[in-house]
């Protein structure tokens, strides 16, 4: 379980310094970058390169956004398998779908009981 | 006069884009990013240890308890000072993904919960949905095509 820890920090670190590298060589804004990566995420697990990048690193793999467009591939295929080319829309975000949640919950109740910072 | 006035504020500027110090922006970025899927890591031991996940289904809680953490660091205003330091290395992790949607929905409470929080909560985070979605459809649908017809 140890190596874990220190891969996980290796391989996010380095797929954050990927995103800076993006944002200042390339000059791309966040949002740009952010795109990107999540589109690389979803090519990465087509190629079935993704999966075993999150065996060897679990979190350093799973946290970064790059993940998200696993998540959203792997659910769609695990679907496609079952019902064919219907499953790749009922699918899409059955492993995403904490993520999102999360985000529209903890969003919500943000704005509910924090304040603006000017 | 004028025009070289502007020509010349227009050359510090690209002077200062090129001084841009790369290197010490990466190590940044490495450092937190990496610190923050460490954090990610260390609570995913905690799934697995005191909960009934397994190393396959723990990532998703992670992401859940990660953009709740973040939730509380942009509502205190401690995401917005990391990110000015970290850059990339506070914006890839999903963390980041959270501090965009809190961010936008605290922002735009005075515009009332339906038309400024409901409408701008994707505001930010909205794009990484859109390619998200749209590149996992048509890699999908291509794969399954593929494996239908038994090319893979």
């Amino acid at each position: 379980m140890l190596p874990m820890f220190f891969w996980a920090f290796i391989v996010g670190g380095f797929i954050c310094v990927i995103g800076q590298l993006m944002m200042d060589l390339l000059k791309m804004t966040p949002a740009h970058t952010l795109s990107t990566l999540v589109v690389s995420g979803a090519v990465l697990e087509a190629f079935g390169l993704y999966e075993p990048l999150i065996d060897f690193a679990g979190a350093g793999a799973t946290v970064p956004i790059t993940s998200f467009g696993n998540a959203l591939l792997h659910g769609a295929m695990q679907e496609a398998e079952k019902h064919g080319i219907i499953g790749v829309m009922t699918g899409m975000f059955e492993v995403t779908s904490s993520g999102i949640s999360a985000a529209i919950i903890f969003g919500f109740i943000g704005a509910l009981i924090f304040k603006p910072k000017a | 006069m004028t025009g070289n006035w502007i020509k010349q504020s227009k050359d510090a500027a690209d002077q200062h884009e090129i001084k841009r110090p790369v290197l010490k922006n990466c190590i940044k970025a490495f450092l937190v990013g990496g610190f923050i899927c460490f954090v990610g890591q260390v609570v995913t031991l905690i799934l697995i240890l005191f909960f009934p996940f397994t190393e396959q289904t723990a990532s998703n809680p992670t992401v859940a308890i990660m953009v709740f953490f973040s939730m509380l660091l942009t509502g205190f205003g401690f995401y917005q000072k990391l990110g000015q330091f970290a850059g990339a290395g506070s914006a890839v992790p999903v963390t980041g993904f959270g501090n965009a949607v809190v961010s936008a929905a605290i922002e735009h409470r005075s515009e009332g919960l339906v038309l400024g929080v409901g409408g701008n909560i994707f505001k930010l985070a909205g794009s990484v949905i859109v390619f998200g979605v749209i590149s996992a459809f048509f890699l999908a649908l291509i794969k399954t095509i593929l494996i239908q017809i038994g090319v893979i």
